[in-house]
């Protein structure tokens, strides 16, 4: 279910930066701990918990602590709330324009007056 | 059950076609035209597709798998400038509940033998209509698609 704070905005502000980005990519792997999720980057546990915190603050990822491990994972609802709204209509849109391009070729290939 | 949740977007997509504009605007105009790139298919006008090209007018259309949901999208024409600019507003509907509200702006650039495209949508998608099949389809196109969006990857 679709959680009323899920906000597209505060999503594509924490996806548009590159590391935070390398952290989704691991966790659609499946869930991993901070520290797995800082192996692949050039930067320190803290930074790298910063990260962790916005993308859990737009309800992207999900954290929880066991012991002294935080475990971090994907949340469905704010990945499927953004990707039917951009599949649904900016995709759409492609491929219709993409269609009109065909058609505008058969046309000049024909000869079909306008 | 279905939250009632508003979640706003826009959108830009340019194409730039191979012929003159005039060629291009015609074929936003014309029904069977439109219907072959709009719908896929010339012979979807009068059955489920409708198009009533003028300020005022409406354009229409219905659809979805036998059984299945049947997806409807209206729209009605604000503003028409032959060869240069459209403006519209669409509702999309899933069966009888709306699911979005938009409205979109399609501009027409001729330069001689090629026209640019630029096509911005502003919408509101209402609610959480998906399903869970839908919500399995995975993160992996999700991230593609905000890749080639934040690329400006059009093509």
């Amino acid at each position: 279910m679709l959680d009323q704070s899920i906000d597209l905005d505060r999503t594509f502000q924490a996806l548009a930066d590159k590391s935070r980005r390398t952290m989704v990519e691991r966790l659609t792997l499946g869930p991993a701990s901070v520290s797995e999720l800082a192996a692949p980057l050039d930067m320190s546990l803290a930074a790298v918990l910063q990260h962790v915190q916005v993308l859990e603050s737009c309800g992207l990822v999900k954290t929880e602590k066991v012991g002294r491990t935080r475990t971090c994972r994907m949340e469905r609802a704010a990945m499927s709330a953004a990707e039917q709204w951009i599949t649904d209509r900016r995709r759409g849109w492609e491929a219709r324009l993409d269609r009109l391009g065909d058609v505008l070729n058969e046309v000049a290939t024909t000869g079909e007056r306008p | 059950m279905t939250l009632s949740t508003a979640v706003h977007d826009t959108f830009v997509i340019e194409r730039t076609y191979a012929a003159p504009v005039a060629l291009v605007f015609e074929s936003w105009a014309d029904p069977t035209r439109k219907a072959r790139w709009f719908v896929g298919s010339p012979e979807a006008l009068g059955a489920g597709y409708d198009l009533d090209f003028r300020v005022g007018g409406r354009e229409a259309f219905r659809g979805g798998p036998p059984g299945g949901t049947v997806h409807t999208y209206e729209s009605r024409f604000h503003d028409i400038v032959p060869e240069q600019r459209i403006v519209y507003t669409y509702e999309m509907y899933a069966d009888e509940a709306r699911i979005s509200v938009s409205v979109a702006t399609v501009e027409f650039h001729g330069e001689g033998a090629v026209t640019r495209l630029v096509l911005t949508e502003q919408g509101v998608f209402l609610d959480d209509h998906d399903t869970a099949a839908q919500r399995e389809e995975g993160t992996r196109s999700f991230l593609e698609s905000l890749a080639a969006s934040l690329r400006g990857d059009d093509s």
